[in-house]
């Protein structure tokens, strides 16, 4: 019996040392044009790692006992909003019924931000998280498939995805599960996208408001679910905290082995 | 078997509070260190080693304790920029916290030097903001260009465009920060850009007014605009 329990205990200090360091899978780097891009030119992305799944809310309850700031009592309100961590009935534990291992959700740019950190990782740009969620589970790039596009789009349809738990949606080409399926995802550069629209006072292509090139272009029309999300990044602030917006982390390739 | 299974997850969650994440925060390594003599034997003459006064033969003090303002004791509120905790370069090769801001009237923008567009035009709408305001007013004032692009605008660079366009006085301060803290910067003031180019990026133009406890208290967006309520908001918050 002891010799079981050791085992357990040996097993879990494993476990739980491998869970601040979740799993990640490389993906590797690749040039592509994305739905909006730099004078609508080509990308080149650099080998990285990406977390498999979005962060869970056990992940943050364990990362908020250990920085007390970023606890929904404690947080700055100049670092999230008044619906931060609003599933939560204290600090530290969740409302009946939220699944422990759901992405967490109802979070900052700002606390995102603070959790990469902390893991010695970073939140993905858009043109990386926007390459790694072009693949589906066969192919790198699957933006022309249709099933593909119909699944994200059927998705954006359907309510509640948010309390499903990780893992739950398809594993990819690169094997990073809930790109598309689950929750909206924060990116570490969200705020650069500048789209008509996306405030009242910025108009498009409006030379008095933007310095260098103007806006941005389409260079695929087709991929109407991009648009939308390309969309809701330009309309959010680094505060804002949204049910169905979740994040992970990845980490630069040469900064160190898994 | 329940009951071991109990004290196992127990262990896990007992080890999962304990696994400590290591806090990555990266600082900038400062140029060197700028003395001036507490005396201003020389005026405003800064010197880069420390030593003694070469006039009153006084212990030089380093830039930063003799310009660090007697803060009041009050705490910051929450909605706060001295909330942020990332280091800047100043022009001067200075490397500050936003907080050693506290105490004046802040004026806020976001530009790079190279910009060949609609940064000229905000600069010029800071001096023209700063040419309305009395000059009363300038010991209560810092005007503050953040660099968006942190790599080209070293403090050599900003310092070189300061006198360029004749913002080298005290109350000008230009800032490089690291490409995170700018990022954290521009979210904060709700400032949008995006590097177009290896030289150009292209960037929402916002200029924020922060009262001397850095909460934000105004924000003119647009170019050429009329200044007048931001010059009015300056003058309610300086007098405040």
């Amino acid at each position: 019996m002891t010799v079981l329990r050791l085992t357990f205990c040996i097993l879990f200090l494993w476990v739980a040392n491998a869970n601040c360091q979740s799993k990640m899978v490389a993906i590797q780097g690749g040039t592509y044009i994305p739905l909006y891009g730099r004078d609508s030119l080509k990308v080149t992305i650099s080998d990285f790692y990406m977390d498999v799944y979005p962060v869970t809310n056990q992940e943050f309850v364990a990362f908020v006992k250990q920085n007390p700031n970023w606890q929904k009592s404690k947080v700055k309100k100049l670092f999230a909003d008044g619906s931060y961590l609003m599933n939560w009935t204290s600090d530290t534990t969740l409302k009946e019924g939220l699944e422990l291992t759901a992405p967490v959700t109802n979070i900052s740019w700002f606390a995102a931000n603070a959790y990469c950190e902390c893991q010695g990782k970073r939140l993905p740009t858009i043109d990386e998280w926007e390459y790694a969620a072009m693949a589906n589970e066969n192919e790198p790039d699957a933006r022309k498939n249709e099933t593909y596009n119909e699944y994200i789009l059927g998705w954006y349809e359907k309510p509640k995805t948010f309390n499903n738990v990780i893992g739950s949606t398809f594993k990819n080409y690169w094997g990073v599960y809930d790109l598309h399926g689950l929750v909206w995802e924060w990116t570490s550069d969200f705020n650069s996208v500048l789209m008509s629209g996306e405030s009242r006072k910025d108009v498009d292509n409006d030379s008095n408001l933007f310095c260098g090139s103007g806006a941005v272009g389409a260079t695929d029309l087709m991929n109407y679910a991009a648009f939308m999300r390309y969309a809701t990044r330009g309309s959010l602030k680094a505060k804002y905290t949204m049910k169905n917006l979740g994040f992970r982390c990845v980490k630069n390739k040469d900064d160190e082995q898994l | 078997m329940m009951n071991n299974y109990k004290w196992v997850l127990g262990i896990f969650t007992m080890l999962f509070v304990l696994v400590s994440c290591n806090n990555g925060t990266k600082t900038m390594a400062s140029n060197e260190i700028a003395y001036a003599c507490p005396m201003k034997c020389e005026g405003d003459k800064i010197y880069y080693k420390g030593g003694s006064c070469p006039v009153c033969k006084m212990d030089l003090m380093t830039l930063t304790s003799l310009t660090a303002e007697p803060v009041e004791s009050e705490e910051i509120s929450e909605e706060s920029i001295f909330n942020l905790t990332s280091k800047w370069n100043t022009e001067e090769g200075n490397s500050i916290e936003l907080k050693d801001l506290k105490g004046k009237t802040l004026v806020m923008v976001m530009i790079y030097t190279t910009c060949k567009a609609a940064c000229p035009r905000l600069v010029a709408d800071m001096r023209n903001i700063e040419k309305q305001i009395p000059e009363s007013f300038t010991n209560d004032m810092q005007y503050v260009l953040v660099s968006i692009d942190p790599k080209t605008d070293t403090p050599t660079h900003l310092k070189a465009f300061a006198m360029e366009n004749f913002m080298d006085g005290d109350h000008w301060t230009f800032l490089q920060g690291t490409e995170m803290g700018v990022r954290e910067f521009a979210n904060v003031l709700a400032v949008k850009y995006k590097q177009i180019s290896p030289m150009a990026f292209s960037h929402s133009n916002i200029i924020s007014v922060f009262n001397p406890q850095g909460e934000l208290v105004h924000q003119q967006e647009g170019l050429g605009v009329d200044n007048k309520e931001t010059v009015e908001k300056i003058i309610e918050t300086v007098n405040k």
